[in-house]
């Protein structure tokens, strides 16, 4: 679908950099010493500290990702809404007061507190980069994917101008800056999303949706034989890749080609794309049979997300309760849509042919788990897609409280009293923004306002279904989203490299003054980085790379944390070796799973040494095994210590 | 920060009072997490019943975790701020 930018979501994005960058001048004088640019002298009050949980750790992914998925698929979309916020259990009930106690500035401070081990630093930092490298690389390939339709830039300008902003965010500030950007972004993005939920309560649902700023037209169906000797007609036939699938392809009267699917004896309106890369490389893209375009002779895809039947025969239900909103839901018929991918060849070029059809499905299957290919396995009965389900969902559990860029956060407090209370009010905030991605998921479902090639989409456009200003403010709100999370990512990786790699790994020297020189070269580096990858991983699938950072993370920091806090028989060798095994292990099998190699490498899956596709189920157990047997094979010959 | 250099971890100076209730509130809402989880691959079809104003066991359980996650949360702070404060005392 073409966008057009928003000159109101650019004038409400630049003036939100502007506070940014002026608020980041402004702070700049608090991250003078090594403590204020860590740690922002630990002096953050709980309240703001909480509320900067919730924007460090509502990133792209979880707003434009989870609405999306709920748009196209319903339920599963919230099935990662619950898993997110519940490993925020993990991390108030089991970490968070003993990270504060026993840390400074990094999450690897706190893993060695005790031990004074360069292993424990070394490994810990390492762990560091690569979980905040794989969490950077979505944000900015998010950064860049949404700048264009959003803002009306291109990828490059878009990756670029997230790094130069979130640079200077961090070099200027350090965590005092990252902390109120996050705060101001967590704040908008729950407020904004709370009155998008109300303006989709009050609309209620509808059969034949009516937004701003775009025509809904509903598709047809029509009986099987509707075309059969028809003037000006003509069927093609269904040779080639269209052999055996249900579509009927014809040439209209004005010679446009159109495909219908067929189901029983109806045939329904389908969209197609097809694009072509032609011998100088360049691509062209073709819709419904016409060039893709908004001028004479061109067409576009059309929106779509509707209801084919609400309850009791009604059109429109008006304003609905939120309850309401979701049993009316449930007793309905949704249309969702498919998706069939197939190459032809023309003239010796392949050219690769999607078909978007509708699926009437009935409401009662949208708004259980297993509608999507993610989930599917929950509804059949293959075991090793229900181990699949079950392991991404420990990830998600216990990736949380092993996330760097997270745990950092408890450092800006001053005390475990602030950091319990500050915790309380990032799971209030998080929590209540999960449960609005529900009604803004399946709101956008039903709006008339999606795109089917674009899931990402989903949120914005439902935005511009109720206007062009809430459009403007949610395109502006998911950019700055991005600003946030890479900040306080850029924050982890540059504590990581000048504070635990350079100051206590190779032992340098450092003034207080020139470790804040150190933190802040490194941030500039890190952010110059994260911009090349954002540009190198432009097609990449960034979901995959979100899923990876979980895992790994749960699977290299949670062992050790939770070992070191709970069991006295712990060693130094231990903690080494269980991150290195948990990060390398994890790592490992997602890059030989079934599903990379299908949608990273192009390759068979089947071919792939690991089909299960979330190793977390089996690296965390093996972090913790590896700690434990180290552990017990390095004791010393004297009496344990109590912890 | 004072470091001792040695294979085992000496005695951390935490309240065991807050890793005791800190821990006992995790392993309720575990039991509840994975409640849902066993739940979903045992028995996905029994998701879809109405048990809530209408709405269905997959949600209500769904926003049932979320909301527990807050209240267990609130407890957590009730009860580690009042043992600090007895401790003061």
């Amino acid at each position: 679908m073409i966008y057009e930018g928003s000159s109101t979501a650019i004038a409400i994005f630049i003036a939100f950099v502007s506070v940014v960058i002026g608020l980041s001048l402004f702070l700049g004088r608090k991250a003078k010493s090594a403590q204020g640019y860590y740690a922002a002298h630990g002096q953050i009050h709980w309240f703001v500290n909480g509320v900067a949980f919730a924007g460090d750790y509502l990133s792209a992914a979880s707003f434009l990702g989870i609405c999306g998925m709920i748009a196209f698929f319903g339920y599963d979309g919230f099935l990662y809404s619950i898993g997110y916020l519940a490993g925020w259990i993990v991390a108030l009930f089991v970490v968070a007061e003993p990270i504060k106690r026993l840390g400074r500035f990094t999450f690897a401070d706190a893993l060695d507190s005790k031990f004074g081990s360069r292993g424990i630093k070394l490994s810990a930092a390492i762990s560091t980069m690569v979980v905040s490298i794989f969490y950077l690389i979505p944000q900015m390939v998010g950064a860049g994917a949404l700048v264009k339709p959003l803002l009306g830039f291109s990828h490059l300008q878009g990756v670029v101008l997230v790094g130069v902003v979130v640079i200077f965010i961090v070099a200027t500030a350090g965590m005092v800056s990252t902390t109120w950007v996050q705060f101001i972004k967590g704040s908008l993005l729950v407020f904004f999303c709370a009155i998008l939920t109300v303006l989709i309560l009050n609309r209620g649902l509808s059969t034949t949706p009516t937004p701003e700023n775009s025509a809904f037209i509903p598709f047809k169906t029509v009986p099987a034989n509707h075309f059969e000797g028809r003037a000006g007609i003509t069927i093609l036939g269904d040779e080639g890749p269209w052999k055996g699938l249900p579509y009927l392809r014809l040439k209209n009267e004005k010679g446009v080609i159109e495909i219908w699917r067929k189901t029983g004896n109806t045939l329904t309106e389908t969209q197609f794309v097809e694009t072509e890369t032609d011998a100088d490389g360049k691509k062209k893209t073709w819709v419904n049979g016409l060039p893709q375009g908004r001028g004479e002779g061109q067409t576009d895809l059309r929106p779509v997300g509707n209801l084919s039947r609400l309850p009791g025969g009604k059109a429109d239900t008006g304003p609905l309760g939120p309850a309401e909103f979701l049993s009316t839901l449930q007793q309905s018929e949704i249309l969702l849509w498919g998706n069939d991918k197939l190459v032809d060849r023309r003239d010796g070029r392949a050219v690769e042919i999607n078909v978007y059809f509708q699926k009437p499905t009935a409401g009662d299957k949208v708004l259980v788990p297993g509608a999507s290919p993610t989930f599917a396995g929950l509804a059949q009965s293959d075991p090793l897609k229900k181990l699949d389900f079950l392991s991404l969902m420990l990830a998600l559990f216990c990736g949380t409280a092993s996330l760097p860029h997270i745990l950092i956060r408890y450092y800006t407090v001053k005390d475990a009293s602030a950091v319990r209370k500050s915790t309380v009010v990032g799971i209030a905030s998080i929590g209540f923004f999960y449960v609005l991605t529900l009604f803004l998921g399946l709101g956008a479902m039903t709006g008339g306002t999606l795109d089917v090639t674009n899931s990402n989409m989903a949120a914005p456009l439902l935005a511009k279904g109720f206007g062009e200003l809430p459009f403007a403010i949610i395109s502006a709100i998911a950019f700055t989203t991005v600003l946030g999370t890479v900040s306080g990512l850029i924050m982890a990786a540059s504590g990581a490299v000048a504070h635990d790699m350079l100051t206590n790994v190779f032992k340098l020297e450092l003034s207080d003054h020139n470790k804040v020189r150190a933190g802040k070269l490194v941030a500039v580096i890190v952010g110059i980085v994260a911009m090349i990858l954002g540009v190198v991983f432009e097609k990449m699938n960034v979901n995959f790379l979100v899923g990876w950072a979980f895992n790994v993370a749960a699977s290299a920091n949670l062992p050790s944390l939770i070992m070191l806090l709970f069991w006295k028989k712990t060693t130094k060798q231990g903690i080494t070796t269980a991150i290195i095994v948990g990060m390398v292990s994890s790592l490992g099998w997602i890059l030989l799973s079934g599903q990379t190699y299908k949608s990273v490498y192009g390759l068979d899956a089947a071919a792939a040494p690991f089909q299960l596709s979330q190793p977390a189920i089996f690296t965390i157990p093996l972090g913790f095994l590896t700690l434990v047997v180290v552990s017990l094979l390095t004791q010393k010959r004297r009496s344990p210590v109590t912890v | 920060m004072a470091q001792e250099h040695n294979d085992s971890p000496p005695a951390i100076d935490h309240s065991d009072r807050n890793k005791r209730t800190g821990l006992l509130l995790f392993v309720v809402y575990l039991a509840l997490y994975g409640g849902f989880m066993a739940w979903n691959v045992i028995s996905p079809a029994s998701m879809a019943t109405p048990v809530l104003l209408g709405m269905n066991l997959a949600i209500v359980y769904g926003f049932g975790l979320i909301i527990a996650a807050l209240c267990l949360a609130i407890a957590y702070v009730i009860l580690a701020n009042r043992g600090q404060r007895d401790q003061a005392r």
